[in-house]
């Protein structure tokens, strides 16, 4: 399945003029103990022996839903040495960095560090990560910014670990899963967010993460087809909360950008919040404001998975809703459902709106992109 | 926008307490709720005294909302000059532990509907509500009452105790098909899982919001499982789901569909056909936006003018005064929510009007 | 019109698959049991190159929960979001009217016939013992 010489020899065909930051590029391990170099031995051995124990049904793999890819990968994204795609810095610029003339790239590691339910492991396990993504990507490409990984659950040690790298830069945000153990504006969360607008450092939540719960309210859906839709419900729910728990009234300066959730839910999200906050806003005194003024203030969105409307006309009309201003362009590099600079989001734009969707929004939202 | 002589799609008698139903229990329920002291089954997901449960002018003091006839009658049918209105009561059958117990309270309501609110207005028709804990209770429920043919359609909550597609489900659905009755989902949930994928929040305003999920996850599931082709005559209406989400939601559908769609092969459509086909929705409320030009373009995405029903959502508090419906509702809309559609969707209120 | 030698058969051997340029146009060419098959390479969605997808057979269904396949091999998944493209028509599955990518005639031809031309080799020579790949354009 590897085919190294026609993508080189495609991605020089289609080199991009468009010059972006790319918000959502997954580097991944190489093998299955590339992190131990910067694990204690302790939690070696706990690795080697009983795993980085998370929710979940399988003790081999990640999710319960199989996915529809090799390493929910693009097919055409596996390095000519066979190692899984996203870990080959040299075929990551060659395939990606460079043929589409990427300023930045925001890594988005995946490696499940912020998943295990020990919460020591955790913390072990994302800072390795976070020295790992250093060493293996930012400080041999420059346009590679690393994200703060942190393991939410225990908010006391991911403070530490966002202590220890805010000074860094090559970190540009901190990254959650979109999936929390709880709802993520509950009070047990809140350190995390003091320390990020402390610091002045961005939030990316990126779809997955820890949560025990079921993908629905109503359990357990059968398919993958099912599971993978209603991924983006976590981020709505991050979202409303918190809006609701009154995170952006208590840390006004905090930026959040929601990661891989599309966005065609966030208009209809705002106005149902806003429809019924009017009516019950008694309950909820921290959210002092009409919820969607918080979104417009504290809440930014990447663009993929583009939405693919049946008229053209009613992406820009989403845009228009939720904001140029809002946007960031992601292509979610190497994964299956990438989206191409050039082509996924086909509708009219002004220059200025490009430059902002594409590049400018970014520039200014994460921290240490200059 | 006035209207007139509407077929409201969604009214909420309110059941004020355990006793009104165990005139219409057996012995041995009559006995267990009276010896055990059990009341107060008002489902979690409409606090009876939280504000979207009651617009503030509808309250009557203490009582539980919808529980008074008589202010029904003037506001919900007097009120908007509705010449039909569908009863969908929510109540702890439908959401109780216990499948035994759940049945028994949801036949007792569905007994009580009959005779206090059904026989008391020509104008009302009503739902049946099963205890989907247990499909073949729900069953034997629906084939009780089925030749009533005011009774127009089958009742659940949109969150169950499993996915709605499972095949656990199937014999409601042909039971459904064969009585010319839609199943109607209502906002709302036995709260077996977390309202949110991301566990439970602090505050009942995100439960509520959080509906949506539900509606969205289990309509995936329907399509999925291929219920629609197993059963091609089955509708669905969404009650009380919002609207707005809609459009964004068919579009996620199909693109994910148009990537995975081998792992359900029987799925040979675009969702987008499949809901428009047998996906209706209450427009009440409808989530929208304060520009009502927006509202216009968001519901034309929607691509069919087949779907939207009218509702009141009484008691519920959703609109003031006499705006039951946003500005920029297209008048040919409403011209079809009004009479049109609901008539095509639920086939028994065709037989009792012309 | 003229004909054109898109690569040795020994290239492509049964099970595999490869971009060639012919005049231009990029053409993912496939062996599927001895069966060869042409089509545009960029997928009429984003953009992916079809000859980097993996080759599957056609997933039916005659009821819910039942899995009918057929026609092993004939159906390439596009590498980036998976949609199915017919070997032997270049439509989509998923909107067969909408989406589809360019089929292209494939023959095989033996070296002895196309050294003596009209035909047009345009990255290699011509060995008289082996088979060609040949597309008509």
């Amino acid at each position: 399945m590897n085919v190294p010489d026609q993508v080189l020899e495609r991605s020089a065909e289609t080199a991009a003029k468009l010059q972006l930051v790319d918000c959502d590029i997954h580097p991944s391990l190489n093998h299955r103990q590339a992190l131990h170099p910067y694990l204690e031995k302790r939690w070696r051995d706990h690795l080697d022996t009983y795993g980085s124990l998370a929710h979940c049904v399988y003790a081999g793999r990640g999710g319960p839903y199989p996915r529809f890819t090799p390493e929910t990968a693009r097919r055409d994204a596996w390095p000519p040495n066979g190692n899984p795609p996203g870990s080959d810095l040299e075929f990551m610029k060659v395939q990606h960095l460079d043929a589409h003339d990427i300023r930045f790239g925001i890594l988005e590691p995946i490696v499940g560090a912020n998943n295990a339910r020990n919460t020591d492991l955790s913390a072990a396990l994302c800072t390795a990560t976070n020295d790992w993504q250093v060493d293996e990507f930012t400080s041999k490409d420059k346009r590679l910014k690393a994200s703060i990984h942190i393991g939410a659950e225990d908010a006391e040690l991911a403070v530490e670990e966002i202590e220890r790298r805010a000074g860094d830069r090559n970190f540009a945000q901190i990254q959650l899963g979109s999936r929390s153990v709880e709802p993520i504006g509950r009070k047990r969360y809140w350190p995390i967010f003091e320390a990020a607008q402390r610091n002045d450092m961005p939030i990316g939540f990126h779809v997955g993460g820890p949560s025990p719960y079921a993908p629905s309210p109503s359990g357990w859906p059968d398919y993958y087809i099912e599971d993978h839709h209603v991924l983006t419900h976590s981020a709505h729910a991050q979202v409303a909360s918190m809006i609701l728990e009154g995170v952006f009234e208590l840390f006004p300066k905090v930026r959040v950008v929601m990661i891989e959730a599309g966005f065609a839910w966030v208009p209809p999200l705002a106005w149902r919040l806003d429809n019924h906050w009017r009516k019950m806003r008694s309950e909820t005194p921290l959210c002092k404001r009409p919820p969607s003024e918080y979104l417009k203030q504290n809440v930014w969105f990447t663009t993929q998975p583009a939405e693919e409307p049946e008229h053209r006309e009613d992406l820009r009309l989403l845009f228009e809703l939720i904001g140029f201003d809002r946007m960031m362009f992601a292509t979610d590099y190497p994964h299956w459902d990438f989206d191409d600079p050039q082509r996924a989001l086909v509708m009219p734009m002004s220059d200025a709106e490009r430059r902002m969707l594409f590049h400018d929004n970014a520039m200014n939202f994460y921290a240490n992109l200059d | 926008m006035s209207i007139s002589n509407a077929i409201d799609c969604d009214i909420h008698p309110g059941v004020p307490t355990i006793k009104v139903l165990l005139p219409y229990m057996s012995d041995y329920w009559r006995e267990s709720f009276t010896a055990r002291g059990q009341d107060n089954f008002q489902p979690a997901s409409y606090l009876p005294n939280a504000p979207i449960a009651c617009r503030p002018d509808w309250r009557d003091g203490d009582a539980i909302p919808g529980s008074n006839f008589d202010l029904l009658q003037k506001h919900a049918l007097d009120g908007f000059g509705s010449r039909l209105a569908i009863c969908n009561v929510l109540y702890g059958g439908s959401f109780s532990i216990s499948e035994t117990m759940g049945a028994a309270i949801c036949s007792a309501v569905n007994d009580w509907v009959k005779a206090e609110w059904l026989a008391r207005d020509p104008r009302l028709r009503a739902s049946i509500v099963v205890p989907t804990q247990n499909p073949q209770l729900a069953v034997e429920e629906i084939e009780r009452l089925a030749d009533d043919r005011r009774f127009v359609q089958i009742l659940m909550p949109v969150a169950l105790d499993m996915m709605l597609g499972k095949q656990h489900y199937w014999p409601i659905f042909e039971a459904a098909v064969r009585h010319s009755l839609p199943i109607g989902l209502h906002a709302g949930s036995l709260y077996r899982y977390a309202p949110t994928t991301n566990g439970w929040p602090s505050h009942y305003l995100q439960d509520y919001v959080s509906n949506n999920h539900a509606f969205e996850s289990q309509l995936l599931s329907l399509i999925a499982q291929g219920v629609f082709v197993k059963f091609p005559d089955l509708r669905i209406v969404l009650i009380e789901s919002g609207v707005t989400w809609l459009p964004g939601f068919l579009w996620r559908a199909r693109k994910t569909w148009r990537a995975v769609r081998p792992e359900v092969p029987w799925v040979d459509e675009s969702p987008i056909d499949i809901v428009r086909r047998h996906v209706r929705l209450t427009a009440q409320p409808i989530d929208a936006p304060s520009d009502p030009a927006v509202l216009e373009r968001v519901l034309n995405q929607i691509g069919s003018d087949d779907m939207l029903l009218f509702a009141s959502d009484y008691p519920h508090w959703q609109f003031d005064g006499e705006s039951v419906l946003p500005d920029g509702v297209p008048a040919r809309l409403i011209e079809k929510m009004v009479n049109d559609n609901p008539l095509a969707t639920y086939p028994r209120l065709r037989e009792t009007i012309q | 019109m003229g004909k054109h030698i898109v690569a040795a058969l020994a290239e492509i051997p049964p099970g595999s698959q490869k971009l060639v340029h012919v005049r231009g146009r990029a053409i993912a060419v496939f062996n599927v049991n001895g069966e060869l098959f042409g089509i545009s390479d960029t997928c009429p969605h984003q953009g992916g190159s079809l000859a980097t997808g993996a080759t599957v057979g056609l997933t039916t269904s005659e009821e819910p929960g039942k899995f009918c396949h057929s026609r092993p091999g004939e159906f390439v998944r596009c590498p980036w979001h998976s949609w199915e493209f017919d070997l032997r028509t270049g439509q989509s599955w998923c909107d067969p009217r909408k989406f589809r990518t360019r089929p292209y005639d494939l023959s095989v031809e033996p070296g002895e016939a196309l050294v003596a031309g009209p035909y047009v080799a345009e990255t290699f020579g011509i060995s008289v013992e082996d088979q060609y790949i040949v597309v008509e354009l």
